[in-house]
């Protein structure tokens, strides 16, 4: 069964529609990547599937939203817990104004983890993504931390996976406003995967990066999809061909096509796809 | 006034304790007046800090609509804009109301009602400025509004809301208004909340106003002593802004 | 409910007390002052109140006239001065100065703001009265300098920092493409601003010039020092006179054996807090206007 299935959603700001009809499974442990025009609705259709959108004033959301079978816009559904399952990548990286640590740490601390579900969520992925496969040539020494100290483990070991530890193992302490725009984006996704997400949601990850950083988040990216389902919003359609597995494509609010990436860039069936693809609109 | 400023035996004299000074006597110093104003200004800054900082955070718009925030912070504008003698005289009818003397106590009301709008209106200032995305980070992770408000929005403001507080800190310093009616003066160092307290900007008021010269010339140190408050604050509030600031996020 | 949603229910509910409370603020204010003044307002009507120039409190009369008409030419004065001098200088510092320059203007206005009304009655008393009385004398018009003139000079320097801060804020959010238009039709640079700038900005100066307005007519301490305290119409502008905040703050400590007097004092303070807040309503909502755009 997917994880996030839309049907029918609609989503309104006041009077004016931003998108309507969609119905849609996003697969599970593949990467989706949601392309078309600016200004199609893309960044609000991947908010919808945080429930982000009801920071916004006069939102109106309609249809159904379905995350592991339960309904996100139900009034009963459990807000926090949602977002603790649905991990958000914005366009620009915010890094929390406190130290790089703390920012990894900001997530487990809010939903007052202890130390064995701590070390349970870590030992849980490791069977996936074992932190030896994180180390440059395998080695197990690399890793200073023991399992004894879990806060410490915890950040290194998502450090890591967000491909970030070595360059800032020496500074964990220092201000994370410090860092490049390009380890900032690393280490958002480092923060939104502590909170161990079943899925990322990306808005344009790499389009305030430099082409070294980006291609790293892109790196970072294909080795998560294993283990997470990944939603990606791009306007870049090179980028929607290196990395997606599966492709929705938007237009004026509409879902006009969807489908496995292969199929989708190599035989198109609507004519506005077609279009799209070959860059005639844009 | 530099040239009719201070005089030497004016500074040998300011620090004398306990009986300071009096508006008739030719010998004195002026350090109740010193200890009074800084008294009524901490007290007043805490008050309305503790009063205030809820109602910044409170005009985010996770909190109340937009409109609402308008309207508050218009109101908040007009209380920041209304002179500060008419916080004496409210003050004043909110003393007699509460059966209080003119007192420390007092002069914190009366100071805090000037100060209250200083605050909020500067603090919510920085908080405007916080981004979006910021926000949108913290509640992505599955954070509160009251934990995102406590541990990020806060944490982002923090330079610039020490601003704020000095700001309003300077201004209830220097105000002679509304702690006309509300303080009281005295030559005494005051022992408890309830004690009548002398104030450096009634000193000045005051001490100009005798036909003594040598009381005067206390009147001149009294306004040095204030405007070097007055200036020293400032500065700090700029170097403390710049030196919390290596968290923020631009 | 997890405990961590019911500690942000709380917390919400909490801060909409907190608002309701800064908005009832303005409300007490007034209300309180009103209340106390009802006595008077029982007794005389307020039109004969405000036209009265008979001020014999120990008789019962009580006429604002001279404090009113005190109070409009004190500030008046301040306006005349300092309006010109500092849209010039807001101006200048906006379309011509060199960006350091505008820094270093912007933190000598902000001190000029901080510095305690206190320290400005003095300074006027040292600078001010003596310069008007020599001015007096040169004119043949015998004054002691504590005058209208003097209280309007030290008034228009008070006002000034807040109409060159705001109205500097307000000239330089005219994006620069309106003036890049405007030079690129081969516009001077002072018709750019005159017909481009100053028209866009028109609203945020006018209320720049009533905050200033406002600043000067609230004022207490510094005016009360200086401005000579006599309850009678002043003639010229070499004559004291003796504006509302004046009559408040030197009356009111000692005024509660008679009530009646108590209530005519809080009425000029109602009056007081209204005016002011008309006018700084007044601006601040064509500032929320320019701040939205």
């Amino acid at each position: 069964m997917p994880h996030i299935s839309l049907s029918n959603l609609m989503v309104a700001y006041g009077n004016q529609k931003v998108l309507q009809n969609i119905t849609v499974d996003i697969p599970n442990n593949q990467i989706t990547a949601i392309i078309g025009p600016s200004g199609c609705g893309k960044t609000t259709l991947l908010k919808t599937l945080n429930r982000l959108v009801d920071l916004y004033d006069e939102i109106r959301v309609e249809g159904e939203v379905r995350i592991d079978g339960a309904d996100i816009y139900d009034p009963k559904a459990d807000l926090l817990n949602l977002r603790k399952k649905v991990g958000f990548l914005s366009q620009k990286p915010y890094p929390l104004p406190m130290s790089i640590h703390d920012n990894i740490t900001f997530g487990p601390r809010i939903h007052r983890m202890n130390r064995k579900e701590l070390l349970d969520q870590i030992q849980e992925l490791e069977k996936h993504i074992p932190i030896d496969s994180l180390c440059p040539n395998g080695r197990q020494e690399e890793t200073r931390h023991s399992k004894t100290h879990e806060m410490a483990y915890l950040v290194e070991y998502y450090l890591r996976l967000a491909g970030l530890w070595e360059e800032v193992r020496e500074r964990l302490h220092a201000p994370a406003a410090q860092l490049s725009i390009g380890q900032q984006q690393r280490l958002a996704l480092a923060r939104a995967l502590a909170v161990e997400p079943e899925v990322i949601l990306a808005d344009e990850p790499t389009s305030a990066l430099d082409p070294i950083s980006a291609q790293l988040i892109e790196k970072q990216f294909k080795t998560l999809k294993n283990h997470y389902t990944i939603v990606v919003v791009t306007h870049i359609l090179r980028q929607a061909r290196r990395i997606a597995d599966y492709v929705i494509f938007l237009y004026l609010g509409e879902l006009v096509e969807h489908g496995p990436a292969e199929q989708f860039f190599s035989s198109p069936r609507d004519e506005r796809t077609r279009a799209y693809i070959s860059g005639e609109i844009s | 006034m530099w040239c009719r400023g201070p005089r030497l035996s004016t500074y040998q004299c300011s620090f004398k304790p306990r009986k300071a000074a009096t508006t008739s006597e030719k010998r004195g110093g002026v350090a109740n007046a010193i200890v009074g104003s800084l008294c009524l200004a901490f007290g007043a800054s805490l008050l309305s800090f503790l009063l205030g900082l809820p109602i910044a955070f409170a005009l985010q718009k996770e909190y109340i609509s937009r409109r609402l925030a308008q309207i508050t912070r218009l109101s908040l504008d007009i209380l920041w804009g209304t002179p500060s003698i008419v916080y004496g005289a409210f003050g004043f009818i909110i003393m007699v109301y509460l059966g209080l003397r003119a007192s420390l106590l007092g002069g914190i009301i009366a100071l805090t009602l000037l100060m209250l709008p200083i605050m909020v209106r500067s603090i919510d200032e920085v908080i405007r400025m916080t981004p979006p995305e910021l926000k949108e980070a913290s509640y992505a992770m599955g954070a509160t509004r009251i934990e995102t408000t406590f541990k990020v929005v806060l944490r982002q403001a923090l330079p610039g809301m020490i601003t704020g507080v000095l700001l309003a800190f300077g201004r209830g310093i220097g105000d002679a208004a509304s702690i006309l009616f509300t303080t009281g003066y005295t030559d005494y160092i005051p022992r408890s909340l309830f004690d009548p307290v002398a104030s450096l900007p009634l000193a000045v008021f005051f001490q100009v106003a005798t036909p003594i010269p040598e009381v005067q010339q206390r009147a001149y140190a009294s306004a040095l002593i204030l405007l070097i408050i007055v200036l020293l604050i400032s500065v700090v509030s700029r170097l403390l802004s710049h030196r919390y600031s290596r968290h923020i996020i631009r | 409910m997890h405990w961590r949603q019911i500690k942000d229910r709380l917390s919400a509910k909490s801060m909409i007390l907190a608002v309701a409370f800064a908005n009832s603020l303005v409300l007490l204010v007034g209300l309180g002052l009103l209340i106390k003044s009802i006595p008077i307002l029982e007794k005389k009507s307020l039109f004969h109140l405000l036209l009265s120039s008979n001020w014999h409190p120990l008789r019962g009369e009580f006429g604002f006239y001279p404090f009113i008409v005190g109070t409009l030419e004190v500030t008046a004065i301040a306006m005349i001065l300092a309006v010109p001098v500092c849209l010039l200088s807001a101006i200048y510092l906006s379309e011509y100065a060199h960006h350091r320059l505008r820094e270093i203007a912007r933190i000598t206005v902000d001190i000029m703001a901080a510095i305690p009304s206190v320290i400005y009655g003095l300074w006027g008393v040292i600078v001010v009265v003596p310069f008007v009385c020599l001015l007096g004398k040169w004119l043949n018009t015998p004054t002691t300098g504590y005058s209208l003139l003097a209280g309007g000079i030290i008034l228009a320097i008070m006002a000034s920092p807040i109409i060159i801060s705001v109205s500097l804020e307000v000239l330089r959010t005219v994006p620069i493409q309106a003036r890049e238009a405007a030079l690129a039709l081969g516009t001077t640079r002072w018709e750019a601003i005159k017909h481009v700038v100053l028209r866009n900005a028109f609203h945020g100066i006018l209320s720049a010039v009533i905050l200033g307005f406002a600043r000067a007519f609230g004022e207490t301490i510094a005016v009360l020092m200086i401005v000579g305290n006599v309850p009678k119409v002043p003639t010229s502008v070499f004559d004291p006179a003796y504006p509302l905040p004046a009559l408040l703050a030197n009356n009111y400590g000692e005024m509660m054996s008679i009530p009646l007097y108590n209530s005519a004092l809080l009425l000029s303070a109602l009056i007081l807090l209204l005016v002011v807040s008309a006018f700084n309503m007044t601006a601040h909502l064509t500032l929320m206007r320019v701040e939205k755009r």
